[in-house]
This record gives C-alpha cells, structure tokens and sequence, in this order.
C-alpha cells in the first residue's frame, strides 16, 4: 500500500489533481461570493501537493527540510495574523520576493546537485535565475518603498536606460555561456552562476527604484506575474508540470492585473517602467496657468451641506490609508443614510499603492461591497451627484487629464469629480500628488478645500451629525 | 531524443495553461484585485515542490543547504499568501 503512495503514477496523478484545485481556486476567486472558498480549494491544492511530496521515495532525509518547513510556518503565521491592513501592500510586495528567491534557490540547488543536468535543464535554470532574482531584489525594492524605509519617489540615475541595458545583454550573455560554455571567461560555471545571479539582484533594483510611488499598483502586479514565470521555469528544472501549470496560471493573472493597472493610467508598460514618472515633470506645462483661488470650508458648514444633500459621492485616496480613515469614513456613511442620503463610494483602479488597495480598506471598515462603483459607472451620473467628497485623492480626480492637453496626465480615465455640484477635497496641505503635477480641480468655482488630518476632518463631520 | 519529446510536452503544458490563465481571470471586479493577487501569490509557492525535492532529496551538502533555504522562503509565501488573502476575503461582504 505504501508502496503505491509513494509510485510515480499516484504522485503524478496527485499532481494534476492539486493543478485543478488551483484552477478552480482561481476562478472562484474571481467572483466575491465564491472568493473566500476559492482561496480554500487552491490551498488545499497547495496541500495536497505538498503531501505527496514529502511522501515520495525521492526525499531520504527530513531533518533538514522539517526545520525549514517549521520555521516558514512560524514566520508566515505570525506576519499573515499580525499584519495592519494598512500594511497589506508591503507584505505582498514581500512575500512575492519571498517566492522569487526560493525559486531561484531551487535553480541553485539542482544547479550544484552533482547528478549531472541536461541541456534542457541548464537552460531552465539561468531562466529561473534570472526571473527569480528581479523578483527578489524588485520585490524587496518595491517593499522598501511601500513601507516608507528607502523614498518613494522615482529614483533616476544618470544614463539608467544604457547601464540597464548593457546589464541586461551581460546577464544573456552569461546564460549563453553556461549553455554553450565556449570557455570565454576561463572561469569554471558555478562561478559564472554566481555572477548571474549579483547581475540579475543588481537587474531586480535598477528596474524597481526608477518607479514612483503612484505607479507602485503596476510594479506589484507585474512583480508578482514574474514571481509566477520563475516558479513555472523552476518546474522545467525538475520536470514537473505542477509547477508549470501553477506558475502559468499566476503569471497570467499577474499580466492581466498589470495591463489593468496600465489601462487606468492611459501609459503604455514601456512608459511606466522606463519613464521615470513625476521626476521630470515638475515645471508646469504649458497650457496656461491655472486661474482661480483655493476656498477653504469648516468642518461645521461642511456638514450643513452634507446635512442637506441627497446623494453623497465618496472618492477615497492613498490618503485615507494613510490617515487610516476608512472606519470614520464608513460611520459617516452610515449616518448620510439615515439622514435618508444615497452613498457611493467610487474607487480608481490605482487609487492606493497596489490594485484594489481602497476595497480592501473599506472591506475592512464594513463597508458593503456593492456599494463601490469603478469610476465608468460613477461618470455618466456626476451631475446629479451633489457633494463628492475626495479623501485624500489627487491625481485619479485630476480634470487636466480631461481638460489639459499638456498634462503628463492627459488621456488618463480619472473620476470627474468636478462635474459634482459640490467637492470637498480633504488634504492636509496644498501639496502635489504623486504624479508631482498641480491639481486645477482645487480652484474650482465648486470646490471648497477641508484643509486637515482626514480622519480628525471626518470625526469631526460625524460629530456635528450626532449632535 | 527522449528529453526533447519531454521538453515539448512540458512547453505544450505552459503554453496551454498561461492561455488558460488569461481566460479565467479575464473578468475579476476590481473589489477583488488584491485578493486575487494575494492568493495568486501564495499559488506561485507551488515551486516548495522543488524545494522540498532539492532538501530532501540526495546530493551534497551545499545543495542540501540551498534547498532548505528555498524550503523556508516559500513555505511563508505558501502559508503567509493563503493566510493573509483568507483574512482580507473574510471582511468582503455583502449587506
């Protein structure tokens, strides 16, 4: 009986049943009532493979592989439970890097194992190494800037492009030798392996520390498709479809979220990882200089409009994340309603540091899910809209995108919150956005400014409502 | 010749599961793009197989070494990606 657990045939048939699981998985993720359960099929996908794994006859010796397994179990647990949803962005950023460098390990591993490796898979293992090291560094770059340890602002260096490429052709060059190896450098191919994988770590933070804050959403989701191609070339390594067919699956999702993310910016892939977004455009463009002055409001007159209104628009921003105010967000929305007021919430596609990032935060205020509308349903009824309240929002409300020919951001989907009969625009000072661009929407004829913390702004307007 | 009639079949599998993955995520509501993320995340773990494979499998003790690194660094990223995404997906809901 053990004897079959452990046959090739059962493993392999397992195998396939665990890719199923996380096809399923996967597409139950996509729908909000079978999310939840979808996650469960895809781990216990992850489980069974697992299982099966540690079953075969292939593995002699468990110490080694028990005290790793413990230890990424106690580490996982503790950072999953322990984590702010604030934080949410950082931690996947992290664990993406985590899964990046663990395939690069296995590339490793099999790399120095002396059992002797054929063609196929020596080529399997420069490209695990090369994706899974840009997943590492990249990932790692990405985190820093997430959890504000190294500046989110765009780091450009002098001749970046050509020191990226001449990188780049050097890695290829370094697989070419370890395929062919015609004796070029006269060094002996582990330590050729070795220098790839310093080229790609160098290639992961070059790649990542050009990008701005406000492009983060595209980096994350392209960073974790990657992670998903270096898994799937991992499973090229070991000739196993598990990994293959996972890896595909991740890394398609991966690209789909990235072209998503680019979508909602208007900017081509190419533009938002090699154009260096916001260090370049602090000068004003032409087309004219913004006329009009900023009109702040109380809190207090505020809510005599709030009180007043019928339908609320709120438009939530990295801002809110910040100021940690999506649970006043969501009492005031609770108490316009009872003041017999409709609320919606309208959420960019990039609002946030990563996709979905303002769901996430107002999901865990409980704030109902279908009441947060993308800025295509939102639109077409603005007028009829009678306060907007922006929350720490900039650039995705920007009306230059729409207006301002000039703009870095023109042609950018935005949500047009001027066309509200009112805006308020909760900000803590006149600072740019992100993008680094002025904001013509805060001289508007409708806008009135609520200058402060916008979580102290919102207790505030709660206040005056319960009083 | 018999590991290229292997090289092929196992490209023919990863052509067809990344067309595969275009189709079943091609629709995801934007409520759901971090959670999607965050799972899709803990699933590209999958490579704790080869891990495993690599730690406790034969070979030498730098290899073995390597490998149980790599065992530590995706098994967070398996159990850390479910945990974590479980825990956002719990507070989506529907009033």
């Amino acid at each position: 009986m053990i004897v079959f657990f452990q046959s090739s045939i059962f493993v392999n048939l397992a195998y396939i049943f665990a890719s199923i699981l996380f096809i399923f998985g996967l597409k139950m993720l996509s729908s909000p009532e079978t999310a939840q359960r979808g996650n469960l099929v895809s781990a216990s996908g992850m489980l069974i493979a697992i299982l099966v794994t540690l079953a075969q006859n292939e593995i002699i010796a468990y110490e080694y592989l028990l005290v790793a397994l413990i230890g990424g179990l106690i580490v996982g647990v503790s950072a999953a439970s322990l984590v702010k949803m604030t934080s949410m962005p950082e931690l996947v950023a992290l664990f993406n890097g985590f899964g990046g460098i663990a395939s690069l390990l296995v590339g490793v591993a099999e790399f120095i194992n002396p059992s002797s490796s054929t063609l196929i898979q020596i080529i399997a293992i420069s490209f695990t190494v090369l994706i899974g090291g840009i997943t590492f560094s990249g990932s790692l770059v990405a985190f820093g800037k997430l959890s504000e340890i190294i500046s989110g602002k765009p780091l450009i260096l002098f001749g970046q492009r050509f020191v990226l490429s001449a990188l780049l052709l050097f890695a290829l060059l370094l697989v070419f030798e370890l395929i062919v190896s015609t004796g070029l450098f006269n060094i002996s191919s582990q330590t050729i392996l070795f220098i790839l994988i310093g080229v790609t770590l160098v290639l992961g933070v070059l790649l990542t520390a050009p990008i701005g804050g406000a492009d983060m959403p595209v980096v994350i989701a392209l960073l974790n498709s990657y992670s998903g191609l270096a898994a799937s070339s991992a499973g090229f390594v070991i000739n196993n479809n598990v990994l293959i067919v996972a890896g595909a699956l991740v890394g398609a999702s991966g690209l789909i979220l990235t072209n998503i993310m680019c979508k909602a910016m208007n900017r081509s892939l190419s533009n938002v990882l090699f154009g260096g977004f916001g260090a370049a455009t602090s000068s004003s463009e032409g087309g004219g200089q913004i006329q009009g002055e900023v009109k702040p409001i109380s809190a207090e007159d505020a809510y005599l409009i709030l009180e007043a209104a019928n339908s609320v628009l709120v438009v939530p921003g990295y801002g809110m994340a910040v100021s940690q105010a999506q649970h006043v967000v969501r009492e005031l929305g609770e108490l316009l309603e009872d003041n017999g007021c409709e609320v919606k919430y309208a959420i960019h596609p990039v609002a946030g540091r990563m996709p979905g990032h303002m769901n996430v935060l107002l999901a865990e205020a409980n704030v109902s899910y279908d009441v947060l509308a993308e800025p295509d349903d939102v639109n077409p009824l603005m007028d009829t809209v009678d306060v907007c309240i922006v929350i720490g929002a900039n650039d995705v409300v920007n009306p230059d995108a729409r207006e301002n020919e000039g703009s870095p951001i023109y042609g950018m989907p935005v949500i047009e919150v001027d066309r509200a009969k009112t805006v308020f625009i909760l900000k803590r000072s006149m600072a740019v956005g992100f993008a680094g661009i002025d904001n013509p929407l805060f001289l508007k004829e409708n806008s009135r400014m609520l200058f402060g913390d916008a979580k102290e702004s919102i207790s505030t307007l709660v206040s005056e409502f319960k009083t | 010749m018999e590991s290229q009639a292997l090289l092929v079949l196992l490209l023919f599998v990863l052509v067809l599961s990344i067309f595969l993955g275009f189709e079943l995520i091609n629709k995801v509501p934007s409520t759901l793009h971090t959670p999607l993320m965050s799972g899709a995340n803990a699933i590209s773990g999958i490579t704790i197989v080869g891990a495993l494979l690599a730690s406790g499998g034969e070979g030498t003790f730098s290899s073995i070494l390597v490998g149980t690194f790599a065992v530590f660094f995706a098994s967070i990223n398996v159990v850390g990606g479910y945990l974590v995404t479980n825990r956002m997906l719990k507070m989506f809901k529907k009033k």
